[in-house]
């Protein structure tokens, strides 16, 4: 019962940690029709931005509490910089090559986003326990936990909650609508699809950026974190459909919990399941689990 | 009356007559080069596996897959056999990689696009998930390869080995040009611009990607065989992780679709590149590849061969 | 009738996609050599019923014999092997290749065994019947010009050489002039019709342009909502009654513009 319970929280804030970060690079999918490598750089950056920010506001004697605004603006200054920077300089000129090919473009953005890092921060890692060690632990299960992990489930639940509202409540979600089922007819209706573009570009950086940055206290924030992190977030994806947002709510969940459960029983299997997940659904059903299939005409 | 024919087509006697400079230029080299040439050439031959794919107009994401397969094939023989043969080696990384290629081929040959990327993406994943977690399989460190032995003899230099990636290279690159102006190789192009003809030509789509998958796992398998040779060891994160295929792929763009001997030139200057970068900014080898590879995508969308071709020597033969 | 003598023969063909009738008990048979025109509005189960006899869509029912054998629910491809081949409304070509490697890969995927596919694709033999080819529907000016870049009409015209280099015995033609310009149509045609008649090939043709129609077919078949409402010989079809209010609609009838029928529309 108390091994159940301990996997089950241990899957759930994997699982919001994963939908964290990856559903920005779905709904960069969806709408842009992107497959966006790059994402990890903006994980990598959004890290960076905190862990250093969070160690100078220590350094200056300010209170603990100071690291959860320095995870947010940097999360927001990481995606509006790069996002805005990336869309208008590059991904623009790319839009009417084919998908794969986007896809190795935004892998060189990722390489240079990657050593940027290196040139910036220095190879040494960055520590930034403060919003941590500020939020406690608390028993569950017989287990002292800490509470920030288990803040990941809310952060999870606020950014499904404002994706969903955004996406069906505001004319903003149905303009995207629109855009995500014909880019030809948006722009023959007078949507301006190229601010659009930019917009979800920033978004879904902004969310990668989030991704990093919410998780950096409690890892060491060294270069190469990105690298298993963006293979993991396009399992998600890929497991719930490319472009989906319910897709990488139940991607994050299984995979989630998959680790979790190969984790506590079978150790040696731990990346094994998810890849071999990703594998069988892109063979069952390449569009993954939550996307409408098309068909060609002649 | 083969030889004949063979010498007839340019590019094959091009590809010969360099390879065979190369050949000789290795004696004179200092080691450090020739260790450089023949990574540059090894990874030359797995890019020539990815070429056939792209001609048909699939991108693999997750060639490390045969890259890592024909690599641990040689170190895990060695490990249980003991046998550092260099042609039961080639043969063994080869054969391993063509049968795993033959198998998941069934189920690749139906995808396209961004699904037959990411799905190859996902088989290499395995591969890594179960290597680095595994004792048996050398986990994240990985083994060290032993010297490679040539018909019992133990050569005193690495120029024998030299040789025989040359060698290989030769056959490879001769072997996909006789298939690329064959008719089954024109259906690579055939299919790319339009499968719904070519099935109503009366031929399979997804057998004609299956041939080619195949191919394409073989050289890349060979691939890996040659360079865990060169190299003297194996490991996950430089021969399987997912970097390792963006990497492959990075060489292809740079090469360009234009010809066999493509892959090589372009891999052979990836290699010398990386080497300089290293000396003169270790921290922007990545800047530097991610840099070139969108200039590329950009400007010079059919690779470094375009650059060759728009030679004015090269353009007055091609318009006899 | 006499079936032994037909190519095709098709029985009780039913097709429906969710609830909506594509195909509603059609029966026909085609006979060697025989030229049949389909007529019918946009809609009326034209290239449904194309795409049926060379297998891009299974029919829900019913039986398509060729030559005396059940076909129903062929692949296309298996359906080129033992005869049958088509061309499309929209051409379908190798955009990026020549006219001549078009046809290349068509002959050398024509007559075929075990190895010559790995022969070079310019093999000597397969260059002569190429170029055959190509002057019998006048592509020879073409040669060496990219498919993405000729005209609609050229294009066609190589989609259609392209499906006959495998001698079927059962053409299918979707829209052979569709996007041509008029006075290109009757040369396109005429080209097309007379090689095909050497060969003694069945041709079934989906077209609009009645002039067309009339010129070139022995008989009419005439689509309206899946079915067949007329099976005759031209100067018969386009004088029949239905025909005339459902497919011809007012440009020839005399009275009904207004109740002209609604176009079904469908996949």
């Amino acid at each position: 019962m108390q091994a159940t319970t301990t996997l089950l929280i241990d899957g759930l804030v994997y699982a919001s940690y994963l939908f964290i970060v990856s559903v920005g690079l779905t709904i960069v999918f969806g709408v842009m029709k992107i497959l966006n490598i790059a994402h990890g750089g903006f994980y990598a950056w959004g890290a960076y931005a905190a862990a250093y920010s969070i160690g100078v506001a220590a350094h200056f004697g300010l209170p603990d509490w100071i690291g959860f605004i320095m995870i947010g603006l940097s999360s927001l200054c990481v995606g509006f910089i790069f996002g805005f920077l990336i869309e208008r300089l590059i991904l623009r000129r790319l839009y009417h090559h084919e998908e794969v090919i986007v896809l190795l473009a935004t892998f060189g953005l990722f390489l240079v986003l990657e050593d940027l890092i290196l040139l910036v921060f220095g190879v040494n890692p960055y520590f930034a326990y403060q919003p941590m060690v500020y939020l406690g632990s608390v028993e569950m299960g017989g287990i002292s936990r800490d509470v920030y992990s288990l803040s990941l489930i809310i952060l999870a639940c606020v950014v499904a909650f404002v994706c969903w509202y955004i996406l069906s409540l505001t004319k903003w979600g149905k303009i995207l609508a629109t855009v995500i089922y014909d880019r030809e007819i948006s722009l023959a209706i007078g949507i301006n699809v190229t601010t659009i573009y930019v917009w979800t570009f920033i978004f879904g950086a902004t969310l990668g950026a989030l991704g990093g940055a919410y998780i950096a206290p409690t890892i060491s924030v060294a270069p190469g974190i990105s690298i298993d992190v963006i293979v993991l977030s396009f399992a998600v994806v890929v497991i719930g459909g490319m472009g989906s947002i319910p897709g990488a709510l139940i991607g994050a969940a299984m995979v989630g919990m998959l680790r979790a459960f190969a984790v506590h029983q079978f150790p040696e299997l731990e990346l094994f399941v998810v890849f071999a997940v990703m594998a069988i659904v892109l063979m069952i059903r390449p569009e993954g689990l939550f996307a409408p299939v098309k068909a060609r005409r002649i | 009356m083969i030889i004949k024919a063979l010498s007839a087509d340019r590019t094959i006697s091009w590809v010969v007559a360099s390879f065979a400079i190369l050949a000789i230029v290795g004696l004179m080299v200092p080691n450090w080069v020739l260790n450089g040439t023949m990574f540059g050439l090894a990874r030359g031959l797995a890019v020539l596996g990815l070429l056939v794919l792209w001609r048909t107009g699939l991108v693999s994401f997750g060639h490390a897959l045969y890259f890592g397969l024909g690599a641990y094939a040689v170190a895990l023989l060695e490990k249980y056999t003991g046998v550092s043969d260099v042609f039961v080696r080639l043969a063994v990384a080869l054969a391993t990689a063509a049968a795993v290629g033959f198998m998941l081929g069934f189920v690749l040959r139906n995808h396209r696009g961004i699904f037959f990327a990411m799905l190859s993406l996902a088989f290499s994943m395995v591969l890594y998930g179960v290597l680095i977690k595994s004792e048996a399989l050398g986990s994240t460190d990985g083994f060290s390869v032993s010297q490679t032995t040539i018909l019992g003899w133990q050569p005193e230099t690495k120029y024998p080995l030299f040789l025989t990636i040359i060698l290989t290279g030769v056959v490879a690159a001769v072997g996909m040009q006789i298939y690329f102006r064959s008719a089954l190789g024109h259906l690579t192009t055939a299919v790319r611009d339009n499968e719904i003809r070519v099935e109503y030509l009366g031929y399979s789509v997804a057998q004609a990607i299956h041939i080619k998958y195949v191919l394409s796992a073989a050289l890349t398998g060979a691939a890996g065989g040659l360079f865990a040779m060169a190299l003297g060891q194996v490991d996950p994160d430089s021969m399987v992780n997912w970097t390792v295929s963006g990497e492959l792929v990075f060489i292809s763009i740079l090469s360009g679709p234009g010809s066999v001997a493509a892959p090589f030139i372009g891999a052979v200057a990836f290699e010398f590149l990386r080497t300089f970068a290293f000396e003169l900014a270790p921290h922007a080898w990545q800047l530097i590849v991610g840099g070139t590879l969108l200039g590329i995508i950009l400007f010079l969308p059919r690779g470094l061969w375009s650059l060759i071709e728009r030679l004015p020597m090269r353009q007055e033969r091609d318009r006899e | 009738m006499n079936n032994a003598h037909s190519v095709l023969r098709i029985r009780d063909l039913n097709k429906s996609f969710a609830g909506i009738v594509a195909a509603k008990n059609i029966n026909t048979d085609i006979k060697p050599g025989e030229v049949v025109g389909i007529i019918g509005a946009n809609g009326a189960g034209k290239t449904v019923f194309v795409n049926m006899i060379t297998g891009y869509l299974k029919p829900t029912s019913g039986l398509i014999e060729f030559e005396g054998r059940n076909i129903t629910g062929i692949e296309p491809r298996n359906a080129t092997h033992i005869g049958v081949s088509r061309s499309f409304q929209i051409s379908q070509v190798f955009m990026s290749m020549t006219v001549m490697n078009n046809l290349l890969v068509a002959i050398s995927l024509a007559n075929r065994d075990s190895c010559s596919l790995l022969r070079p694709l310019n093999s000597p033999r397969r260059v002569r019947e190429c170029e055959r080819v190509m002057e019998c529907y006048q592509l020879l000016k073409y040669r060496d010009q990219v498919a993405g870049t000729l005209a609609q009409g050229v294009r066609k015209l190589l989609d259609i050489a392209m499906a006959v280099v495998s001698k079927p015995r059962l053409l299918l033609l979707d829209e052979p002039t569709s996007g041509v310009s008029i006075d290109e149509k009757f040369d396109l045609m005429d080209i097309v019709v007379n090689a095909l008649k050497e060969q003694g090939t069945a041709v079934l043709f989906v077209e609009h342009d009645m002039d067309i129609v009339q010129r070139y077919v022995d008989r009419i078949m005439a689509f309206y909502q899946g079915e067949i409402i007329c099976d005759a010989p031209p100067e018969l079809a386009l004088r029949d009654a239905k025909v005339i209010e459902y497919v011809l609609g007012f440009r020839h009838g005399t009275e009904q513009v207004d109740d002209r029928p609604k176009e079904p529309r469908h996949a």
